[in-house]
């Protein structure tokens, strides 16, 4: 099997591509991994962020909207140039406190700003989806006698995280491809595969073509996925389906 | 005491091409935008097919492999074109201005057509019943009907398309366009002080954000003038 596909691949443009599977998989995996930690610590930050940014005290609200506006307003390629190069300016500071071991590594670099990209938007998404929450059903939930991180359980989250989820699922697929430019900070993600071996073959549509179709078949993964999950949780809202044995057809 | 150490030009040098780079991809993607609706709204099944694996594929492929994809395609592409037409070896160089405008312009036409194909669709079919009806041209209708009432319904989801085209122009230097990373750059590599340049670039971006914000603002007020709208 594996010699007859070898036979069709060797001698054809595509031969660098077939030649390099491994590293490309290796490419793939490491995009992969660094899109879900970053879609994981981005939510865990986001949620906090969110209730700050509706919070009545100025003090906790304006920070977290100047944080969210900055990061949304910004191109990605600056944040993560901020945090990589621009972390050297400070190199003395940052070895006195020890954490210049992390800043030095491209791979904490891009977790952290793909992190702190992806939590002000997702912030934002959430904040839109508690505040769309109906007044009504916080109130009747108050009149019960919940209140703060009960309410939050039980009535607001359930009902904001179902609303958000159609926006969070293009928030994810953004991130899960502007991960690609990791590899301009030197990681061998799937794009920085991609450019080593075009460095070496020359091969550079043929290369890009196929990095382009891996890109392309998981972002459409992610999305029937997310698709999936959002029938899952509104279940509730559609009509149940007809009960008993289908009625035979007229003759 | 200069804080940039008497580069602070260099983000005048960037900032330039960016804006125009940014201005001049705008109406590329506008047109691609309105050539793309027009496929997937027309009754003819190879311009849907062409037009949804346009869309299909921009938005499943990142930027910046669509950026290199295209830049170095349609380099070889048009190379291979000129050729054959010319019957010899034609060697050609896109400026790297030239095929930045080109490339976003057709990335951007992808989010462009998505918006549009909504705002055509959001017109009432009555009206176009009742100009069909007055005995307008389908042309004619497109003119006087369907084009004045597309921009009321397309400016805010162009609005966030210009927002997001406006930062993926910082992606232009990986395809050697000298605009604002660029030159920030030069500057930070000359001073050593990377923070303070990457941070003032990024505070520019900013800046460019919320002008354009600001003009969605007016330009919807504007597109939105005589609608009636309930106020509380």
């Amino acid at each position: 099997m594996m010699e007859s596909l070898d036979l069709l691949f060797a001698d054809t443009r595509f031969a660098p591509v077939w030649n390099n599977l491994d590293r490309f998989l290796w490419g793939t995996l490491l995009t992969i991994e660094i899109t879900a930690l970053s879609v994981a610590l981005g939510l865990v930050l986001a949620l906090p962020l969110a209730l700050a940014r509706i919070s009545a005290n100025p003090l906790l609200r304006w920070p977290v909207y100047g944080y969210i506006f900055y990061f949304r307003g910004t191109p990605l390629l600056v944040q993560l140039f901020l945090v990589y190069y621009g972390s050297g300016q400070f190199r003395d500071f940052f070895e006195d406190i020890g954490v210049w071991r992390l800043l030095r590594e491209p791979y904490f670099c891009a977790i952290l700003t793909l992190t702190l990209n992806t939590a002000a938007y997702t912030a934002e998404i959430l904040r839109g989806a508690i505040q769309a929450v109906p007044f009504g059903e916080v109130e009747a939930a108050r009149a019960y006698g919940m209140s703060g991180f009960r309410l939050y359980r039980r009535i607001v989250l359930p009902k904001a995280i179902r609303m958000a989820l159609p926006a969070y699922t293009n928030e994810v697929v953004f991130l899960f491809q502007a991960t690609s430019l990791v590899s301009i900070i030197t990681l061998m993600d799937l794009t920085g595969v991609g450019r080593v071996i075009i460095s070496r073959s020359f091969r550079t549509f043929e290369v890009w073509f196929f990095v382009g179709a891996i890109y392309c078949a998981i972002t459409y993964l992610m999305i029937w996925l997310f698709n999936k999950l959002e029938h899952r949780l509104s279940g509730h809202l559609r009509d149940r389906p007809a009960e008993g044995p289908k009625p035979a057809p007229a003759e | 005491m200069d804080i940039y150490q008497g580069y602070g030009w260099v983000f005048w040098q960037g900032i330039t091409i960016t804006i125009a780079v940014a201005l001049c991809t705008a109406p590329v993607a506008i047109v691609m935008g309105l050539l793309g609706a027009w496929g997937k709204l027309a009754k003819f099944r190879p311009a849907n097919t062409i037009a949804n694996v346009y869309t299909t594929v921009v938005r499943g492929v990142p930027e910046l492999v669509l950026i290199l994809i295209v830049y170095y395609g349609v380099t070889i592409f048009l190379q291979w074109a000129l050729s054959e037409l010319t019957g010899g070896e034609v060697l050609i160089d896109i400026d790297s201005f030239t095929a930045g405008v080109l490339t976003l312009g057709v990335i951007y036409g992808a989010f462009a057509t998505e918006v549009f194909r909504g705002a055509f669709q959001a017109i009432p079919k009555g009206q176009i019943e009742a100009a069909r009806s007055l005995g307008m041209s389908p042309f004619l209708t497109l003119r006087r009907i369907m084009m004045p009432q597309v921009w009321r319904f397309a400016l805010p989801g162009l609005g966030n398309t210009w927002l997001v085209l406006l930062k993926a122009t910082a992606l232009m230097s990986v395809i050697q366009l000298e605009e604002l990373m660029r030159w920030t750059d030069i500057g930070a590599r000359n001073t050593k002080l990377p923070f303070t340049f990457y941070l003032t670039a990024s505070f520019l971006y900013l800046g460019l954000t919320i002008i354009s914000m600001a003009l969605q603002h007016r330009a919807e007020k504007w597109a939105n003038r005589g609608i009636r709208r309930i106020s509380s």
